[in-house]
């Protein structure tokens, strides 16, 4: 190791050190990568309408298509080539929870951390909300929510930032309360600084550990919450299908035996889901300092 | 004791009187039903007509108290679509759900907690790291996937179990269920694995977790001490030890598995209340959408309040605590 010894080199030379946990994050990033050029990648643009024929509609993995190659793991419905749509497929659901995790990311720090420094009537306010809303299963708010605001992306992303700020607003509320007590933030005060740079410079910093391992698993799951919306048909518009409706277009095919149409996608979304919660354990582990030797 | 229930009731009553207002003001403030429950091609006399029969024509916070005055009659209003009184449609759908819930949650219940105790109990095994490793699978894998391979495998490949429906049904007392039959039984087992995957992956690592703590504190050495077989030792102070976390847990999990339903009754068909009300989105029939989300918040509530009464009668902290 150099002599250069940064918290991120030291943080990176722990992760390290547990394989399963590198073998998952380099399958998150191969998979961010596949999902961002899936255009060159993908053997089809599947929602080229030109590309597609019917007579490859429904055929196994290996058929090889009038295009002229392999339909690794068969075609759908439509005739498209499966390797491609769940690329795209992947693109679309990444995209999603991606912009849901960060959005919720903001929102719900903000809530928490304004609810910490405030208190008062503001904190009992902001945590009587966040609390009640965290007795209520996530995936009811968000199918009310999708139903109520109709279909559409800024829609369910809307609706996955509602039912997911919450742990976010929990988590830095209860970070920055700890935070708010101790005696470097009452000198920061004491200095001419602004309570807002005190609170963006100083407090923050230190709540961002454990939001960082609330991101990762909140991730995982709006990319699965938006999977099983989009599996009721609540999600996207059929024009933008995520890997949750890939499957469910093929759910009603797998009665009749042609199962790859709907498993296929579902494989690539837990390898997904899987690898994310891997790497967000690895770093909750790390951050966690009962767990320190 | 007493203070303590009158806190937690008043608590309980401010709770659901806030969430009547955020659900009725979420479904009704949003989205025209008008659209679908009249057809594009009425004149206006009818629309006019048909809007004040509904009593969309006057302000919300009117219709908000005419729907709560009517809601503490008993009385949840008419579904928009099916035009019969919301809570007979519900009533008639909510055996169903409730059979497949608890069905799941208490298999899951009793699995998960023997299981976990054995992982807590021997953390080195062989077996216990298998353990582990599938409740890990269980908080990952979405459960609706979960659903679609147990078809596959069971219904599909193998024949074994149907893959949708209720089969056949018993009335006892006027209401049909499906448990008391072979075919009914048939029938749910599959929905009811699908549902208690996810708790038996929570109930799993929780009553580990216990275990693994508790096993280590004085009350069990001076158990050994005292010459009591590990048997008794686990029965008697263990698993009463770790029962806290459980029952609350129990509690919580009750009200999510009565939401998670919706997906699984998509699934497997399974005619509950779940699906009912993914019907009812697609359709925005508003009453039945309030009185589900109105019924769910009352059982949430009802639920943590009988969990903290339960909570004051095991745990004498907690009931000192509140009348101090």
């Amino acid at each position: 190791m150099s002599n250069t010894s940064t918290p991120l080199r030291r943080f990176w030379a722990e992760f390290r050190e547990n394989k399963i946990a590198v073998v998952a994050l380099v399958v998150v990033v191969v998979l961010i990568l596949l999902a961002l050029f899936a255009s060159l990648v993908s053997p089809q643009n599947p929602y080229d309408l030109a590309n597609l024929s019917l007579m490859d509609s429904r055929r196994p993995p290996g058929f090889v298509g009038t295009g002229g190659y392999t339909h690794i793991l068969g075609t759908d419905p439509q005739g498209r080539d499966l390797l491609s749509a769940i690329l795209y497929g992947l693109r679309i659901s990444i995209q999603i929870g991606l912009a849901a995790g960060f959005v919720s990311l903001t929102i719900g720090t903000t809530l928490g951390i304004l609810a910490a420094y405030v208190g008062g009537r503001v904190e009992a306010l902001i945590m009587r909300l966040v609390d009640l809303q965290l007795s209520f299963p996530a995936i009811l708010l968000a199918l009310v929510i999708v139903a109520l605001l109709g279909q559409g992306k800024a829609q369910l992303i809307g609706a996955l930032v509602a039912a997911q700020y919450a742990y976010f607003a929990r988590t830095a509320y209860g970070a920055a309360k700890a935070e708010r007590g101790k005696d470097y933030i009452e000198a920061a005060l004491a200095t001419p600084l602004s309570a807002r740079l005190v609170v963006w410079r100083h407090m923050l910093p230190n709540c961002t550990p454990p939001l960082i391992v609330v991101a990762t698993v909140q991730i995982a799951n709006s990319i699965s919450l938006e999977a099983t919306l989009s599996f009721l048909g609540l999600g996207l518009p059929v024009t933008e299908p995520s890997l949750g409706m890939l499957i469910s277009n093929g759910f009603p095919y797998m009665m009749s035996g042609r199962y790859w149409i709907s498993v296929y996608p579902g494989v690539a979304l837990i390898i997904l889901i899987f690898a994310i919660n891997i790497v967000g354990d690895q770093v909750r582990d790390q951050f966690n300092p009962r767990l320190r030797k | 004791m007493l203070g303590f229930i009158i806190q937690r009731f008043l608590q309980a009553v401010v709770v659901m009187a806030v969430m009547s207002v955020i659900v009725f003001c979420g479904v009704y403030a949003i989205g025209n039903p008008i659209d679908i429950v009249i057809p594009p091609e009425a004149t206006e006399d009818i629309r006019a007509e048909a809007i004040r029969r509904l009593g969309l024509d006057r302000p919300l916070y009117e219709q908000y108290f005419i729907f709560v005055g009517n809601l503490l009659q008993g009385d949840l209003g008419r579904s928009f679509v099916y035009n019969i009184p919301v809570l007979e449609l519900i009533g008639g759908r909510l055996p169903a759900t409730l059979e497949l819930v608890l069905i799941s949650v208490v298999s899951a219940t009793v699995l998960g907690v023997s299981l976990g105790i054995y992982a807590g109990y021997r953390p080195d095994s062989w077996v216990s790291k298998t353990i582990m490793a599938v409740s890990v699978l269980g908080f990952s894998v979405p459960s609706f996937w979960v659903g679609l391979i147990l078809i596959l495998f069971f219904a599909v490949h193998l024949g074994w179990l149907p893959a949708g429906g209720r089969g056949d049904t018993v009335e006892i007392w006027g209401v049909a269920w499906s448990f008391p039959t072979l075919d009914g039984l048939s029938h749910i087992v599959l929905p009811a694995a699908n549902l208690a995957l996810f708790k038996l992956a929570m109930m799993i690592r929780l009553a580990r977790a216990g275990t693994r703590e508790i096993m280590l504190t004085d009350t069990i050495k001076f158990a050994r001490a005292a010459g009591l077989s590990e048997a008794t030792i686990l029965r008697r102070h263990l698993l009463k030890l770790i029962s806290i976390p459980i029952i609350t847990v129990f509690g919580l999990e009750l009200g999510s598995t009565l939401a998670f339903a919706v997906v699984t009754e998509t699934i497997f068909s399974w005619p509950g209340v779940g699906k009912l009300i993914i019907d009812s989105i697609t359709v925005l029939d508003r009453p039945v959408m309030v009185a589900y989300l109105i019924i769910v918040a009352f059982l949430f509530v009802t639920i943590n309040f009988v969990i903290d009464l339960v909570f004051a009668l095991i745990d004498p902290r907690v009931r000192h605590g509140a009348s101090a």
